[in-house]
């Protein structure tokens, strides 16, 4: 998948490997259970000589994981950062816990977040990141690094300028489609997991009832002579059949998780077109105040008054001011200019340069994920086989023993 | 000839003169060389109810009558509107002026076929007919899903009643079948008062309650007690599991078309997603089909099942009666010294029809076993075969996925094992 260059993946073998439930005091100082993973890395080399040296390793909890990818959509906001898995059950059916200490949540909530690593640490931007190295190095110390970048006021701005409304007047069409694209995603893989969930509850409900089956033929064989045994033998096939629903919907949850880490991509592919029209805005901004600016001197050194100003009209009714103020005047535009000068070239490198390298990561995201997600379905449609054979094989078993009756 | 001996319901119809029909068949010349021997007394008739065990059931083999209920219409009149439906009945049997008929039935006329048949053969199972009234909510009698169930129904009353070694010969079936208008016949047949009388001596007997009955009845009576009980319950669960996968069928009807909807706004994926959706919609087929089939078949069955328990208790009242009356007349006999001889006679031939219901009973038993064996085997059976076929066409659609997503593997680098 990575051409050039070698990213920390194929450097680094890493996975999470455990979860553990910790106790701890929190921010405003209560108490709290909290869980916390086990990052283990070992030098790719070493794995590859045939030896097997012990892996480093340090624990790490879902807020820290938070906090890297924070870091990493502000310091990289061409790249569509891979999402963390979520940080509350969604879309659950019935029979799943929306426990965040559930056993089941947090195992696969562990396969997520490695997931993620493994994405990250993967990618041809990211696995280069000092930051990135240190979260799966150093235990302590890794806040205050990721703290000192200053990461943090960049996303407290940036999150200022996102929230406001504005007009971009030239977006890129590639991206305007890209963000369609990502609202798309967004709202059809929701749609998707939104009715697979309810399909599965129901698909539950449909299983466990066969279960009454088996203790019904079970009370019933016990007044039939000739048809007891083969009752009593069907009751059973029907008890394993509804105890087999647990397994194939644990299954169904993996592919549900495939369908949500695609979910979340949908918001990161947005955030990335969402910069682009911030950028282009701001460039366009910058602009327009050069030109405003320009024309403003244009006026004074000329006395020509283009555009209405008050200071025109006031010229007008009450002369004009003394040279000296005019030429103080013209010299503080002539800086002004000229700052603005820098500010839309600056502005206009920040812009063609995230349209370049975003249009590069949009590429290689849509290409992963085709990918997946047809592996995803291939998958489903596989575990769909798999669900079958075994309805067939209870089925056989009960027809078998419905006819010795 | 008809291969009929019923013997009358002696009790109180011994001199109702409206059994003419039982009464002239019971006359009737019956040739030996039919190979049907017709014993007309009553000793010997005790041998018509010792069934041999092979000789239970009508081979199909030798399946001489057929009949079929089908085409209901509605038929309105100035007071009324209700279902005719026609009954075609097939046959081979010398007893029957001709080898077709083709009459309409309502559901009226089924109830006064059952209960002539149960009134002459108070102590043979009598198969039941679909309950006269709607109990669930919003349907009424002319919703169509509940006019075809009431018919399958009745053809199945219909054809158990012809299968039955002794009810198929009935003279009220033939006249059933075969009548152009019922009503003329319907008006004869026991009068309501004498069923009135039937039913104030049986309180009465009951009342009194048993001396004793015989261990196998009383075995038979506990049976009957848990059959019931047990077929309420499969009932349910048959019920509720239909209940869940229509459920379940609902939002499957909802979750193919978001895979739809989504391939539109992708390229490369949007043919597997296509092939998905192909797959739940498939799934969703399959499931309806399912849902029907558990609906008109195992349902039903196990329905007729439960209905039949009361039929069952009602017969076992009906011999314990018999059995009162003949009790009640024995220590009559046994106190009073006048009328002796009268009373002997009364006695004498209360023990014979005992006798009989209580050979009647046994009989039909080990019939009516057979049939419900082999009746709700059959329905499992073709359950399980359901649902198997259900999973293989599943899978046909899912392989069939799989194969064409296989062709453009290589692109992507996925490989599968199934």
């Amino acid at each position: 998948m990575v051409e050039e260059g070698s990213t920390l993946l194929r450097r680094m073998e890493i996975c999470v490997a455990e979860a553990e439930k910790r106790s701890g005091k929190n921010a405003v100082n209560m108490q709290e259970t909290f869980t916390v993973y086990l990052i283990e890395t070992r030098p790719m080399d070493a794995v590859a000589e045939g030896r097997n040296p012990a892996p480093d390793s340090l624990w790490r909890r879902y807020s820290e994981f938070e906090l890297l990818r924070n870091y990493l959509i502000v310091t990289y906001p061409y790249v569509v950062v891979p999402p963390l898995p979520e940080k509350r059950a969604e879309f659950v059916w019935h029979k799943l816990s929306a426990d965040n200490m559930d056993p089941d949540f947090v195992e696969r909530r562990r396969v997520g977040l490695e997931n993620f690593l493994l994405r990250v640490a993967s990618h041809p931007v990211l696995s280069n990141d000092k930051i990135l190295y240190y979260f799966l190095t150093e235990e302590d110390g890794w806040k205050e690094a990721v703290y000192e970048t200053g990461f943090q006021a960049k996303a407290d701005s940036r999150l200022r300028a996102l929230s406001a409304t504005f007009r971009v007047r030239n977006p890129d069409k590639r991206f305007m489609e890209m963000k369609h694209y990502s609202d798309e995603l967004q709202s059809h893989t929701s749609q998707l997991l939104r009715a697979r969930a309810r399909v599965a509850d129901r698909l539950y409900g449909v299983y466990k009832v066969h279960g009454n089956y088996g203790r019904v033929f079970s009370e019933w064989s016990a007044i039939e002579k000739e048809m007891g045994d083969g009752l009593q033998s069907a009751g059973h096939h029907m008890d394993a059949y509804a105890a087999s629903i647990d397994d194939i919907l644990e299954e169904e949850e993996h592919y549900a998780d495939q369908l949500k880490e695609y979910l979340s991509y949908a918001e990161a592919l947005r955030a990335v077109c969402r910069k682009h029209e911030l950028n282009q805005f701001e460039l366009e901004m910058a602009s327009q105040d050069l030109i405003s600016k320009k024309q403003q001197r244009e006026e004074l050194a000329t006395g020509i008054v283009r555009t209405f100003s008050f200071k025109g009209m006031t010229n007008k009714l009450f002369g004009q001011e003394a040279p000296e103020q005019r030429e103080a005047r013209l010299k503080l535009l002539e800086e002004l200019i000229a700052e603005g000068e820098e500010t839309v070239k600056d502005k206009t490198i920040e812009c063609e340069e995230h349209v370049e390298r975003a249009w590069v990561d949009m590429q290689r995201f849509k290409e992963q994920k085709d990918k997946d997600l047809q592996e995803a379905l291939i998958n489903y449609a596989v575990m769909q086989i798999s669900m079958c054979k075994k309805g067939i094989q209870v089925w056989g078993n009960a027809k078998e023993c419905f006819l010795k009756m | 000839m008809s291969g009929q001996t019923v013997p009358a319901d002696f009790s109180g119809h011994m001199l109702d003169l409206d059994e003419d029909e039982d009464l002239e068949v019971f006359s009737k010349n019956i040739s030996l060389e039919d190979g049907n021997p017709m014993p007309n007394s009553p000793g010997s008739m005790v041998n018509q109810y010792r069934l041999e065990d092979d000789e239970e059931q009508q081979d199909p083999n030798t399946k001489d009558l057929f009949i079929t209920v089908d085409k209901p219409e509605s038929h309105v009149t100035a007071i009324e509107t209700f279902i005719m439906y026609r009954v075609i009945t097939k046959t081979t049997r010398g007893e029957f002026d001709s080898s077709e008929y083709e009459v309409r039935r309502r559901y009226q006329d089924f109830m006064w076929l059952r209960s002539r048949l149960e009134e002459n053969h108070p102590t043979l199972i009598v198969h039941p007919l679909p309950e006269k009234f709607v109990m669930k909510g919003m349907m009424d009698r002319f919703n169509n899903d509940f006019i075809e169930t009431r018919r399958r129904a009745l053809h199945r009353f219909l054809n158990k009643i012809s299968e039955h070694p002794i009810l198929s010969y009935s003279e009220c079936l033939k006249v059933f079948l075969t009548a152009e208008d019922l009503t003329a016949h319907r008006k004869q047949g026991a009068g309501f008062l004498s069923r009135m009388g039937e039913t104030m001596k049986a309180v009465a007997n009951s009342v009194r309650g048993l001396k004793s009955r015989p261990e196998e009845f009383t075995v038979m009576q506990e049976y009957v007690e848990d059959f019931g009980n047990k077929m309420s319950s499969v009932d349910r669960v048959a019920q509720r599991i239909a209940k869940e996968q229509r459920e379940y069928l609902d939002e499957l009807k909802q979750y193919g078309p978001t895979y739809t909807q989504w391939a539109g706004f992708e390229e490369e994926l949007g043919d597997p997603l296509k092939g998905v959706a192909s797959c739940v919609d498939r799934c969703s087929k399959e499931t309806e089909e399912q849902v029907c089939h558990l609906s008109e078949v195992l349902i039903p069955t196990l329905h007729e099942y439960v209905l039949c328990s009361e039929t069952l208790k009602a017969v076992m009242r009906r011999r314990d009666n018999i059995q009162a009356e003949f009790e009640a007349k024995n220590e009559a006999l046994i106190s009073r010294k006048a009328d002796q001889e009268t009373l002997q006679e009364e006695v004498d031939g209360l023990a014979d029809r005992l006798e009989q219901a209580n050979n009647a009973l046994k009989g039909d038993w080990s019939y009516w076993k057979n049939s419900m064996t082999t009746d709700l085997k059959s329905a499992f059976i073709s359950t399980a075969e359901k649902n198997v076929d259900y999973y293989e066409k599943y899978i046909a659609v899912a392989v069939g996925f799989l194969t064409c997503t296989h062709v453009c593997h290589d692109k992507f680098g996925v490989c599968v094992n199934i």
